[in-house]
């Protein structure tokens, strides 16, 4: 895909400071946070449901291979039509060639974060077929020509007033932003688009391998009309997005609404076996399973095959102190946040994205809460160790830890040079602070205070008079 | 007599010697035979987070020698111990030889307040300190280590000393090691936030059991003119040892 027009740095730059992300993310979060946190408890012994969940996903994905077999078996028996698509180019190909068979004029879209990831309206768009998103947080993101800042509430970063400007836009006249008059425009303008769409296309949270089904969770109902009202229903899911029973999906459907929206249950979840049968009043008449892999299936066997068991809850976005400070969107990748951090650099390599391992303070919070036991802190430093081991660092750090290394393995060396620490430094402080230090020291003294290293350390003082 | 080793850690040998001083008085006051091996250097942390996994065996190899004839490590740093416990059977999970060895130190590291709560089972004995702090939870202790009520079950127990809950206390502080200086942008919001919450509970002290955010956080406060002093929680120990 194409390089992002923006730096990391530029990116972080841009978003650290702006006034509007400064107040919506951290409230945003604390809700999110909140809400999990209690839907969570209700379940009375949350660890011992997260190892289940775990326990799931990982069977599922050790055994993904026979379970993807089942689930295309499965639906086309049901008489829906499989299309494995190995890259990004290989999904939209997929789409746009059943798009130009039915010759569609428009398409209306249920929330599909992995069709962010394969930049589909764009590619629709360039065939000059019309393309509504009809989730209600995608829809204010596409008018304002943006990309999702948090995978389960794009929006996240557009306040009310910015809506309303955007809706009025599109209404043409003066909207206010009273919430019950903009959604009530939402609701009108989708309504017609649902009635001319020639194509649905849907996610998918869940298959499940057992039936065939795809599995959709929702709260504003346009999942639903996505996927009935247009002759055709696309489905696009990421090759490890399955469950082999309705037993597990009970399980992994629980943990994702309370994760993410601290819901025990979604407003909607919708199964859809098959397009129209014929005792059937409404539906589709065509269905279409598109099953992406895009460089997931490269992590199997790998230290990374952890990630592919995320069911994308964004509890770990709604936590993270780093995603509070800067948004989604300084991430750079369609995934934020520390799963965004772990995933995209998998996905798409690190000539692009090898900063994002390294935005996190490892405090873990992420782990904590992941409803699927990744460990997500961990897997940054699988990536800041790879990368090490590909020569990728400045040359100044692969030196200043190989004296770290050497120093560390040698007591008398480590002890000389704490020895010197305070004198060594001398010329920097003042009154016990260093407040302008030099190389890497440069980055902590811009923001905080050093304190100068002690006159005296611990170790001489206990070679001198701390033994008793 | 109980024997126990001190692993003082980089960042207190460095720069808080007063907190080693005030583990090895207060051990000593509990009954504990304090030594401490001189060949310990750093537990590694800094290269292992960075991805410098060779450069942190290393070190580890060297701490792992250094208190090889020790019956119990006590450190003064959740981080250092996380890393100890956590990491270093991780480290070495492909070595045959130096895998026991490794697991085995593991085994007897603690964190100080977690040696003294769990392994000491101490009552504190007439410890008056009349201050009004706060205590940061730091995230390798709580989440990596699993210690969250140990420090607050000995500060308790000093008379005098008010400590106000922090809102949240959950969060980093903006800390993570070398993250602090890489990110200095991104931290430097992280750790204004906790400034924040830290004066919102009007402490004049902020206690804590992690010197790399007691740095980070001091280090803010100190440049920003915030008058709150930080301290470990062996310091309020050592200090709270005045009778009244």
């Amino acid at each position: 895909m194409s390089a992002h027009p923006l730096s990391f740095d530029q990116r972080v730059e841009k978003a650290i400071d702006d006034p509007i992300l400064k107040k919506a993310v951290p409230f945003a979060q604390d809700r999110l946070r909140g809400g999990r946190n209690t839907a969570v408890e209700q379940l009375g012994n949350v660890e011992e449901w997260r190892e289940r969940a775990s326990a799931i996903r990982s069977h599922t994905i050790e055994n993904l291979d026979s379970y993807l077999e089942q689930l295309a078996n499965n639906v086309r028996k049901n008489g829906g039509h499989v299309h494995f698509a190995e890259t990004a180019q290989d999904a939209v190909d997929v789409v746009t060639r059943i798009a130009r068979e039915k010759n569609a004029k428009s398409i209306i879209k249920s929330k599909s974060m992995v069709s962010e990831e394969i930049h589909l309206n764009k590619h629709l768009e360039e065939m000059g077929i019309k393309v509504i998103e009809s989730d209600l947080g995608e829809y204010i993101i596409q008018l304002a020509n943006e990309t999702p800042s948090h995978i389960i509430a794009p929006a996240i970063h557009k306040t009310r007033t910015e809506i309303a400007e955007l809706f009025s836009e599109v209404a043409g006249r003066k909207l206010s932003e009273d919430t019950t008059e903009l959604c009530q425009f939402a609701r009108e303008t989708l309504r017609e688009e649902f009635l001319q769409a020639d194509i649905g296309i849907s996610g998918c949270n869940f298959a499940v391998a057992e039936s065939g089904s795809v599995v959709l969770v929702s709260n504003e109902g346009n999942a639903r009309l996505t996927t009935t009202l247009p002759k055709v229903h696309i489905a696009i899911m990421g090759m490890e997005r399955l469950v082999p029973t309705w037993e597990e999906l009970d399980v992994v459907v629980s943990m994702l609404t309370r994760s993410a929206t601290g819901q025990k249950i979604s407003v909607y979840v919708t199964a859809i076996n098959s397009a129209r049968q014929v005792e059937d009043l409404d539906g589709p008449e065509e269905f279409h399973l598109v099953i992406l892999d895009n460089g997931r299936s490269d992590s199997l066997g790998t230290a990374y095959q952890e990630v592919l068991k995320c069911i994308r809850c964004s509890a770990c976005l709604n936590v993270c102190p780093v995603y509070r400070h800067i948004g989604g969107h300084a991430y750079g990748g369609v995934y934020s946040g520390p799963i965004g951090a772990v995933l995209t650099p998998l996905l798409e390599g690190y000539d692009q994205w090898e900063e994002l391992p390294y935005a996190s303070s490892l405090c873990g919070a992420c782990t904590e809460v992941c409803p699927v036991k990744i460990p997500l802190h961990d897997l940054l430093i699988e990536h800041r160790k790879d990368q090490v081991e590909a020569g990728r660092p400045p040359l100044s750090e692969k030196l200043a830890f190989k004296g770290f290394g050497f120093a560390a393995s040698r007591p008398s060396v480590y002890d000389f040079a704490i020895n010197m620490a305070h004198k060594g430094t001398g010329f920097m402080a003042k009154d016990g602070m260093i407040t302008q230090g030099p190389g890497i020291v440069k980055g902590w003294t811009d923001v905080r205070d050093l304190p100068q290293p002690a006159k005296q350390s611990f170790r001489d003082w206990w070679k001198k008079e701390g033994k008793e | 007599m109980m024997k126990v080793s001190l692993f003082i850690t980089c960042l207190a040998d460095v720069f808080y010697p007063q907190v080693g001083k005030s583990v090895v008085e207060v051990l000593r006051q509990y009954g504990v035979e304090v030594d401490f091996p001189m060949d310990q250097t750093c537990c590694g942390q800094p290269a292992f987070n960075s991805g410098y996994h060779a450069e942190a065996r290393e070190a580890a190899k060297q701490l792992i020698q250094a208190f090889e004839q020790s019956e119990r490590v006590v450190t003064p740093s959740g981080s250092c111990a996380a890393m100890v416990r956590h990491y270093y059977p991780e480290l070495f999970k492909q070595d045959e030889a130096w895998l026991p060895r490794a697991k085995s130190l593991a085994d007897k590291t603690y964190e100080f307040s977690e040696f003294m709560v769990q392994v000491l089972k101490v009552k504190l004995e007439d410890l008056y300190l009349p201050t009004k702090a706060t205590y940061h939870q730091s995230c390798h202790m709580s989440r990596g280590l699993g210690v969250k009520e140990e420090p607050h079950l000995l500060l308790a127990q000093v008379q005098g000393l008010e400590v106000k809950e922090l809102p949240y206390c959950n969060d980093c502080c903006g800390f993570g090691g070398t993250f602090a200086a890489k990110m200095s942008d991104i931290s430097e919001k992280m750790v204004d936030e906790k400034v924040k919450h830290i004066e919102s509970t009007g402490a004049d002290v902020l206690i804590g059991s992690d010197l790399g955010c007691l740095m980070n956080i001091g280090g803010r406060l100190s440049r920003t003119g915030k008058p709150i002093s930080v301290m470990h929680v062996a310091e309020v120990l050592a200090k709270g040892g005045v009778k009244k």
